[in-house]
């Protein structure tokens, strides 16, 4: 007989009965149920593990536990060069690659204090941007099939397809790029592919169109998410929310606008931010519409991407890569607005060796599922799901 | 040839009708039992793969296309598959209620068979308390899914059985008082006598749903009463696959499963059966006589009439599907809100409103 402590819980006695392990629990009253959600679960986008205490249907508490995914990002990126991590990015948030790879060249580039070319750059956001959509469609239909709508999330996914058509046929890899490197990109992007990304931009429009109709305004996944898991603005705030799931407390904050980098500023777009019509201010449906909102927005700086971006004529992707990455000794934090919200990159110095002395990343999905334990506090089971999906979390960039 | 073939099945038939042991008329119970059982068996094999090819093609999918043309050999191929997986009862279950679950679920939705008139000439039983048999042996199902639900060990499978049990006793309420509007209509719960009474030169204008204005409204209610019964989208909470796992048969694997499924796709089969009896005329055929093209003539008949009620309940669960893939899944406190304060109150409603056009209205 042996004593444990999970997180919580209160004390839980375990009896070994020969190879059955009979789990009795202690100091919990009797209508009290230890349920253990993940990491196997369905809906819970990987491997996560919330541990519940239930009472009937009803969650009184969920501890999350991570780790599952972990993969010693922050320990690696010491022991090796510079150019070496980016690829590495691409695996802690896997649905949206060029993102991370994009704030991680951010923050190098910040260090190394060095000119990008324009084109470059164009490069860049149309890539990052069709990412950031590919990244929430997944969102939007994997929250689908949370609440039990199966069709949008095949819908979405037929069109992510031609995404990561685009995506392959620029870097050759169709979620894990390794294009985007410091201070320049691996190649150009081939001949056609702005006329390509027209097409597909003239494709997608009245198809987010129609996935809103099927989705956003069906009356059962309105019941289902109205209300649910309110967040208010001074407490996402407090928890260091960033992303849709700030903008969906009615935020307005948005790191390509707020802290711009890149081209962004000379980009016209909207911040979204829900308008409190259709839903209440920070529940799991604002959030779901912020992230609808911006397929749209991002599809914008797409077309002016496009026409803005110089030609091709005497463009070398890799001009500006310096032959050896040796940053001068100093520190820097920075940070890139990605799908799930803000990714940061703290990087130390020392001046003479190639590689980082430490690198530190910050994870917008695991900040916002610190505040599971409150939004999940005396929730169903089913709007437990509905919180969960909302957050959108993957846990790659989770664990690290 | 024909007639030997009819010969030696009525020799056949004869030979299993009368075995009596004991005095009992087994022999009969197993030959009505014998078309039932393939009824049943169809209805899983072709309900499964028109599903998946149905969900395919609203998904811009092809569905299964390797096993036979079109992939229509699929659902033989997995079952084939599932009869030669190993049959594992988990270690801390309750062996008997773990084991008797899925028959016992089979066997609630397989007996409300035996009062379907599937044609004039072949019913299983011909009860004159058809209609009432069928809404009180389906809750037998309850029965078999919370003997699964416990049986397993397993929290969620506990969830998926309480919120079942739940679901299902609630909702028979409305689809009772819906079903008796019909009864009332007819007079009579004998299944075979309603559908006679549906019959005419006129098809489809003789049927209860074209009858009278208000049989839409307990026809409605009976759809959707009828959709929570056997668990089907926007219903599904008890089995919730990105809730609860899979519900109440979590642990189960093998043709155990199998036969849970096959029970779920024999009870979808059978409510459209009964809404198809109740309120469209059942084996009766939809086409009028129209002057001299005797349509309704021609396509009535002992076989066509088992035609048409197939047809009539494919269709329904057709209907079954197409909502299952385009409606997210209620809560379940949304879920009882709507079976207590919206369909029962609407169903009492249907029930004094046809009362009284039965009585003044001719």
């Amino acid at each position: 007989m042996q004593e444990l402590d999970t997180a919580g819980l209160g004390s839980v006695r375990v009896t070994r009965k020969s190879d059955n392990v009979v789990v009795l629990e202690k100091d919990l009253a009797t209508e009290q149920m230890v349920l253990a959600m993940g990491p196997q679960h369905p809906s819970t986008h990987g491997v996560l593990k919330l541990e519940c205490l239930t009472d009937g249907e009803v969650v009184t508490e969920a501890v999350p536990y991570l780790g599952y995914l972990h993969r010693c990002f922050e320990k690696y990126c010491e022991n090796v060069d510079y150019p070496a991590i980016v690829p590495y990015t691409d695996r802690m948030d896997y649905l949206s690659g060029m993102n991370s790879e994009m704030a991680f060249s951010v923050a190098v580039e910040k260090l190394l204090d060095i000119e990008i070319p324009r084109r470059v750059e164009f490069i860049r956001v149309i890539v990052a941007e069709l990412n950031r959509i590919a990244s929430h469609l997944v969102a939007i239909g994997t929250y689908g099939i949370d609440l039990g709508a199966f069709t949008p999330f095949l819908f979405c996914f037929r069109d992510r397809e031609h995404i990561l058509s685009l995506l392959e046929w620029a870097s050759g890899a169709r979620m894990l790029y390794n294009y985007i490197w410091i201070g320049g990109l691996a190649n150009d992007v081939p001949a056609d592919f702005n006329k390509r990304v027209r097409e597909f931009v003239a494709y997608f429009r009245p198809q987010a169109k129609e996935l809103y109709r099927l989705l956003t305004e069906n009356e059962i996944f309105v019941k289902r998410t109205k209300g649910i898991g309110i967040m208010p603005a001074d407490v996402a705030i407090n928890y260091g929310w960033s992303g849709p799931m700030l903008r969906g407390s009615g935020v307005k904050w948005d790191l390509r606008r707020n802290d711009p980098y890149s081209v962004y500023p000379e980009l016209e777009f909207n911040v979204a931010v829900p308008d409190g019509k259709f839903s209440d201010i920070g529940d799991c449906l604002s959030r779901h519409i912020v992230r609808a909102l911006e397929i749209d927005e991002s599809l914008k700086i797409i077309e002016q991407c496009i026409d803005k971006m110089p030609g091709a004529e005497g463009f070398d992707p890799k001009s500006a890569i310096p032959k050896r990455i040796r940053p001068k000794e100093g520190e820097v934090y920075g940070r890139a607005e990605n799908p799930r919200g803000e990714l940061g990159f703290y990087i130390q110095s020392d001046g003479k060796s190639t590689k980082p002395l430490r690198c530190k990343a910050r994870s917008s999905c695991f900040v916002n599922l610190s505040a599971m334990k409150d939004l999940s506090k005396g929730q169903l089971i089913p709007d437990l799901v509905a919180i969960i999906g909302s957050i959108d979390i993957v846990l790659g960039e989770v664990d690290r | 040839m024909p007639f030997l073939m009819g010969n030696t099945l009525n020799v056949w038939s004869q030979a299993i009708a009368s075995f009596q042991p004991m005095g009992l008329p087994l022999g009969l119970v197993i030959l009505a039992a014998i078309p039932l059982v393939f009824i049943a068996l169809y209805s899983l094999t072709y309900g499964v793969y028109g599903e998946r090819k149905i969900s395919a093609f609203m998904q811009d999918r092809l569905g299964p296309m390797e096993v036979g043309k079109w992939g229509i050999l699929q659902t033989l191929a997995d079952i084939l598959k599932l009869i030669q997986k190993e049959d594992i009862v988990p270690t801390n279950a309750d062996k008997f209620l773990f084991v008797i679950g899925p028959g016992v679920l089979f066997v609630g939705s397989f007996l409300a068979y035996a009062v379907l008139p599937f044609s004039p000439a072949f019913i299983g039983a011909n009860l004159n308390v058809g209609l009432f048999y069928a809404i009180g042996i389906v809750a037998l199902e309850v029965v078999g899914i919370l003997a699964a639900g416990w049986g397993s060990n397993n929290k969620w499978s506990l969830y998926g059985a309480v919120r079942s049990v739940a679901q299902i006793v609630s909702y028979e309420i409305p689809a009772a008082i819906a079903l008796l509007c019909g009864a009332m209509m007819a007079g009579t719960l004998d299944m075979q006598k309603i559908t006679m009474l549906q019959s005419g030169s006129l098809g489809f204008a003789h049927f209860y749903l074209f009858q009278s204005p208000i049989a839409w409204l307990p026809f409605l209610i009976y759809f959707i009463a009828s959709l929570a019964e056997v668990n089907r989208a926007p219903f599904d909470i008890p089995e919730a696959e990105s809730e609860l796992v899979a519900g109440y048969f979590t642990e189960y694997s093998g043709m155990k499963f199998a036969v849970i499924f096959l029970a779920e796709y024999g009870s979808m089969f059978m409510v459209s059966a009964i809404i198809s009896i109740v309120f469209l005329g059942g084996w009766n055929s939809p086409l009028p006589n129209i002057g001299s093209f005797a349509l309704n003539d021609l396509t009535s008949g002992p076989a066509w009439g088992a035609f048409w009620l197939i047809m009539k309940g494919f269709f329904f669960i057709f209907v079954q599907m197409w909502l299952r893939w385009t409606l997210p899944r209620l809560r379940v406190d949304q879920l009882m809100y709507l079976c207590w304060k919206v369909l029962t109150p609407f169903a009492f409603v249907s029930f004094v409103l046809t009362a009284i056009w039965e009585i003044y209205v001719p």
